[in-house]
């Protein structure tokens, strides 16, 4: 569809017509594939690399109220430095953090790495947009390069998708050079033919990632959600020729689980995706078992939780 | 009438309070004294041993919070529970070590006796190993024993019931979770215990029991940097044996390795108690 394909316009009937023309999802043939694709055995020298990767797509995550400078300072030692025993270990791909802990972070980090602040009322997203726009310029301008923002689900599940496709434009222009991403929250969006609606629509109207939750509902990232907004980013990418990425958040703890995921991505984009611009994983304590798993492979012997940082 | 199918089992392993089979799909067959087919056993591998120390380590924060009152409890439930069950164990014990049944019944009721023993322990080994200690200046000086944490044990070969809970009785009721791999060709006893346990209020993972080849899986609990000592009572002389506790060097874990031929139905002592404890030592000042 590359040559004929054109977008919908921003209108609420285009899209209507556009989103509920999308091809319905095979919700059991969505599972059984995300299933059988985890059950994929990845060894060795394989499995050295992809938690390497791994490591380098998370956006070490803290999103609590009891947030404070102190915490976010040390977060970023670990995302800069994730295991200080063993420099060969890569850093992480961002933080991510609050707006008005962006400074402190940007102040940590310097330029190495990627500040993401969630903005626009994160995580319900219910207020004005003149709040969630001066939301996302304070974020930027504190030094976020990139803005992890919520879709007004209550919006999307009225079918009201311009008011969400308006806002995703306005917070894009706010955004300035920071790079966007799109929080779907799919824990809420109930069906995986929203996912792909919302997959869609976050991406006609600019995001340059697509994201799966807050992280605050659960369920947060699971695989079937995942691979529906693959497929989504792949059809797109055939349609446009724009590579947008994905962020799996919330929910994925363990590396055997990362992995299953790295597996998602190269099964369903092509490799072409496993790279940190095009892949995250928004986690907290995936680091930790990530860094458990690699030194288990490099010393050969099991590892135990005394041996990373407690978060 | 046909005559009746006996049902052949074919025993797991238990890990976390549940009973998965081993990761591996191995199995071993387990005969009696004269060598007749008893049952299958689960042969438990490294992964599974890796996975019953995420079970133990889970549990061990809860179960060494519990107050030791409670611990005694706990054990002393397991007696009763194995009182039920009495007949079952003495048959099982017979067939494994080939006895008489008269004497299959003392080791019941000595491993029963044994919990209760250790029971009343739970709450009397602070006043025993801990201590009020006198100091040259203005602190109220204190030491009290604290559980060692994960410990991974092998149980006596010969003794498969009063053996095995010689050995696990005195790791647990300091608050320790113990992942413990059972004589290897006398399993059955310990999976009837793991039954007990499941059904008696030992949280989950606070026991864990790996059947299979313990100079297979001790290496690798040795080299576990989250394993914090070793009991290699059970454990064959031989290059198992010296590989483990070369292992168990690297991160310097308390290895308790006795001489063989223990009488376990003599009094234990505290001995095992205290190898698996850390004493703790608090200066607190002292107003005057």
């Amino acid at each position: 569809m590359t040559d004929a394909w054109q977008p919908p316009g921003g209108d609420q009937a285009s899209l209507r017509a556009f989103l509920h023309g999308l091809p319905g999802v095979d919700e059991v043939g969505a599972r059984g594939r995300a299933a059988a694709l985890a059950t994929r055995s990845i060894k060795t020298e394989s499995k050295r690399w992809a938690i390497d990767m791994a490591i380098a797509m998370v956006d070490l995550t803290t999103l609590e109220g009891m947030d404070t400078p102190g915490k976010v300072r040390a977060l970023c030692a670990k995302a800069l430095r994730p295991d200080p025993s063993d420099p060969t270990t890569p850093s992480v791909a961002a933080v991510c953090v609050y707006p008005d802990l962006v400074g402190i972070a940007r102040a940590s980090v310097g330029q190495d790495l990627h500040v993401a602040a969630v903005a626009t009322a994160f995580p319900s997203g219910r207020s004005s947009l003149d709040i969630k726009l001066q939301d996302t310029a304070d974020a930027v301008a504190a030094g976020a390069d990139e803005i992890d923002m919520v879709i007004d689900r209550g919006a999307f599940l009225a079918g009201d998708y311009a008011t969400v496709y308006e806002e995703i434009t306005a917070v894009k222009s706010a955004c300035g050079d920071a790079h966007l991403k799109v929080i779907l929250e799919t824990g809420e969006l109930h069906t995986l033919d929203n996912v792909r609606r919302a997959s869609w629509l976050a991406m006609l109207a600019g995001a340059d990632f697509i994201k799966t939750s807050t992280g605050k509902v659960t369920p947060a990232a699971t695989p079937p959600v995942t691979l529906v907004m693959l497929e989504a980013v792949r059809d797109f990418e055939r349609a446009t020729e724009r590579r947008i990425g994905v962020k799996a958040a919330g929910g994925i703890r363990t590396s055997k689980e990362a992995i299953a995921y790295l597996v998602l991505v190269s099964e369903t984009v092509g490799d072409a995706w496993l790279t940190p611009d095009l892949f995250r994983f928004g986690a907290s304590s995936l680091l930790n078992d990530l860094l458990l798993q690699r030194q288990r492979m490099i010393t050969g012997h099991y590892s135990g939780p005394d041996y990373v940082t407690i978060d | 009438m046909s005559e009746r199918l006996t049902v052949r089992k074919t025993h797991k392993l238990f890990i976390g309070g549940a009973f998965p089979r081993s990761e591996s799909g191995r199995t071993y067959e387990v005969h009696d004294a004269t060598g007749s087919f008893l049952a299958n056993m689960s042969q438990a591998s490294r992964k599974d041993a890796r996975n019953a120390v995420l079970a133990a380590r889970k549990a061990v924060d809860g179960w060494s919070a519990a107050t030791a009152y409670n611990r005694g409890q706990v054990l002393y439930r397991i007696a009763e529970i194995m009182d039920g069950r009495r007949d079952q164990f003495a048959t099982e014990v017979a067939a494994a070590e080939g006895c008489s049944d008269a004497e299959a019944n003392r080791q019941v009721d000595l491993a029963i006796d044994r919990w209760v023993w250790y029971a009343g322990w739970a709450d009397k080994i602070a006043q025993v190993l801990g201590s009020a200690n006198p100091v040259a200046g203005p602190f109220f000086d204190f030491s009290v024993p604290e559980p060692t944490g994960v410990v991974a044990a092998v149980a006596p070969q010969e003794s498969s019931l009063l053996g095995l809970v010689s050995v696990v009785a005195p790791i647990i009721v300091s608050g320790n979770a113990v992942l413990v791999v059972p004589s290897h060709d006398r399993p059955i006893p310990a999976i009837s215990l793991a039954e007990v346990l499941a059904t008696s209020d030992v949280p989950d993972g606070v026991v864990n029991i790996l059947t299979g080849d313990a100079t297979e899986m001790m290496p690798w609990l040795a080299a576990h940097a989250d394993v914090n000592a070793l009991d290699l009572t059970g454990m064959e002389p031989g290059e198992g044996a010296t590989t483990t506790e070369r292992e168990a060097a690297g991160t310097i874990k308390r290895v308790m390795r006795p001489a063989p031929d223990i009488d376990w139905s003599a009094d234990p002592g505290i001995a095992r108690i205290r190898f698996f404890v850390e004493t703790k030592t608090v200066w607190h000042p002292m107003g005057t």
